[in-house]
């Protein structure tokens, strides 16, 4: 009894399509409604600040005297906060990951 | 015969997260276990008196990368209860599909893992192929793999929509085929049962008088679980503890296989009473008052404990963690074990050492 239940299994999955799939040959197709990353649009925005306020890990930075809205991407997590809180929808949470952030470099916008 | 101390962890390949162990062992046999811990705390209670009510809730969501979620749910329930918010029901049903979801893909981390721990890597990796469907699901409906974000005071940030759940219902009854798959080899293959049976036993009055929880508590056949107290939608949806007697680790393996399937029922039944309506509602002032919130987590129950004291931020927060009142009974079963037994009492525990030092 219980001898055989891992052959069975492995049988079968030796006879089927691997379900992983060949990365990075084979790039991963982002999932529809995954919090990708955090796209900013410079037209809308009013530099109110709300975004940079209400960031749980004070990833944003707003200055609204020169009109800059900079981001640490290495501190965001991710979350979307800022898209949802965001009166002029300029912040936007988009699907793709792209790529990962390693050093502490701020985006300017 | 002459004593001799073995370190165990906080580096090993068994231990997904450190901690530290000093084994006493004559010849084979462990005659003591030293535990130390304390290599990842980071302080997140304090954060509490420093961070916005509100916002909090992803720190909270932080204390666990597995079970991340009910952390959420947690304190959420827990600033409801101080301010007496209304939670609209079908937040309420949400919350338990995602709870119970994330339950799903914690258990299939934990089989993973335990295959991996005795060396049948085969096993390891198709746990965790089921479980990609789970994260897929997840990550679909909420956003995130394992982080959710998806709980909030006052409700949840998103909604399933119909032609949603339709799909993932059909994704349920094929994840339950694979689940009665692997799960028929982790329960009847005899390269298992070698490792498992009869190996750190756990009496039903040890458990008890040690405050173990969880399936650990389960396998040592006490029926308790948080959720027969009716939190979220837990009180239209009846759920009967999974218990079993033996209290060895197959038995703790058995109750966490066993879990899956009720989770998968529990999901397919709040699919089918969930109501429309309101998924949050607006939350204004701030909190006054004390509570403790009682749920459960995959690994047992987790207490949490909220002083507030009418300014934004919390004067205190305090949660015991299900791997915290586990520990005690590991180190009782630990005494007497062989050496080579150690990695399967400690990982059947399902310890998870962020959560308890957060
Ligand atoms: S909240 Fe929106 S409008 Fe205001 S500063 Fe941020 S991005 Fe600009
Ligand atoms: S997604 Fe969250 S962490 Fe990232 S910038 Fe927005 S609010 Fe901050």
């Amino acid at each position: 009894m219980g001898y055989f239940e891992m052959s069975k299994l492995a049988l079968k999955w030796a006879l089927t399509k691997p379900p992983t799939t060949r990365y990075p040959f084979e790039p991963r197709q982002p999932i529809a409604g995954s919090r990708g990353q955090i796209v900013f649009t410079k037209d809308n925005c009013v530099y109110c600040t709300v975004c940079a306020k209400k960031c749980p890990t004070g990833a944003l930075v707003v200055n609204r005297a020169e009109k800059k809205w900079v981001i640490d991407r290495l501190r965001c997590i991710n979350c979307g906060y800022c898209a949802e809180i965001c009166p002029k929808k300029s912040l936007t949470m988009v699907e793709g990951h792209g790529s990962p952030a390693v050093t502490r470099d701020r985006e300017f916008h | 015969m002459a004593r001799t101390v073995i370190p165990f962890g906080p580096q090993h390949p068994v231990l997904p997260e450190p901690i530290h162990l000093d084994l006493v062992v004559e010849d084979e046999k462990v005659v003591q276990a030293l535990p130390s811990i304390g290599f990842i705390h980071r302080g997140l209670e304090k954060l509490a008196e420093t961070k916005d009510y509100i916002d909090f809730v992803y720190v909270a969501e932080r204390i666990c990368g597995i079970c991340s979620f009910i952390h959420g749910q947690t304190y959420c329930q827990a600033i409801e209860t101080i301010m007496n918010i209304p939670v609209p029901p079908r937040a309420l049903y949400l919350r338990t599909v995602w709870g119970e979801f994330s339950r799903i893909h914690s258990h299939l981390l934990w089989l993973g893992l335990m295959a991996d721990g005795m060396g049948f890597e085969n096993l390891f990796m198709h746990s965790w192929r089921v479980r990609e469907k789970v994260l897929n699901i997840i990550e679909a409906t909420t956003g995130g793999r394992v982080i959710f974000g998806s709980c909030k005071v006052g409700g949840v940030r998103r909604d399933i929509n119909a032609d949603t759940i339709k799909t993932i219902l059909k994704d349920l009854d094929e994840i339950e085929k694979d689940l009665q798959g692997i799960t028929k080899v982790f329960l009847n293959d005899r390269s298992v049962k070698a490792r498992l049976c009869g190996i750190g036993v756990l009496s039903k009055q040890e458990a008890w008088d040690l405050g173990c929880v969880g399936p650990t508590l389960r396998g040592s056949g006490v029926a308790q679980d948080m959720r027969d107290q009716g939190y979220a939608a837990f009180k239209d949806i009846p759920v009967e503890p999974v218990t079993r007697t033996e209290g060895d680790c197959y038995a703790r393996c058995a109750v966490r296989c066993e879990e899956l399937f009720r989770s998968v029922n529990i999901i397919r039944q709040a699919f089918a009473k969930i109501p429309e309506g309101e998924i949050a509602v607006k939350v204004t002032g701030n909190p006054t008052g004390e509570t403790i919130t009682r749920t459960e987590q995959p690994r047992g129950e987790v207490v949490y404990h909220l002083k507030a004291n009418g300014t934004k931020n919390l004067q205190r927060f305090r949660v015991r963690t299900p791997t915290f009142a586990n520990l005690p009974a590991m180190l009782k079963v630990l005494p007497g074990c062989d050496l080579a037994d150690v990695p399967m009492i400690v990982l059947t525990i399902d310890p998870c050492i962020s959560c308890t030092e957060r």
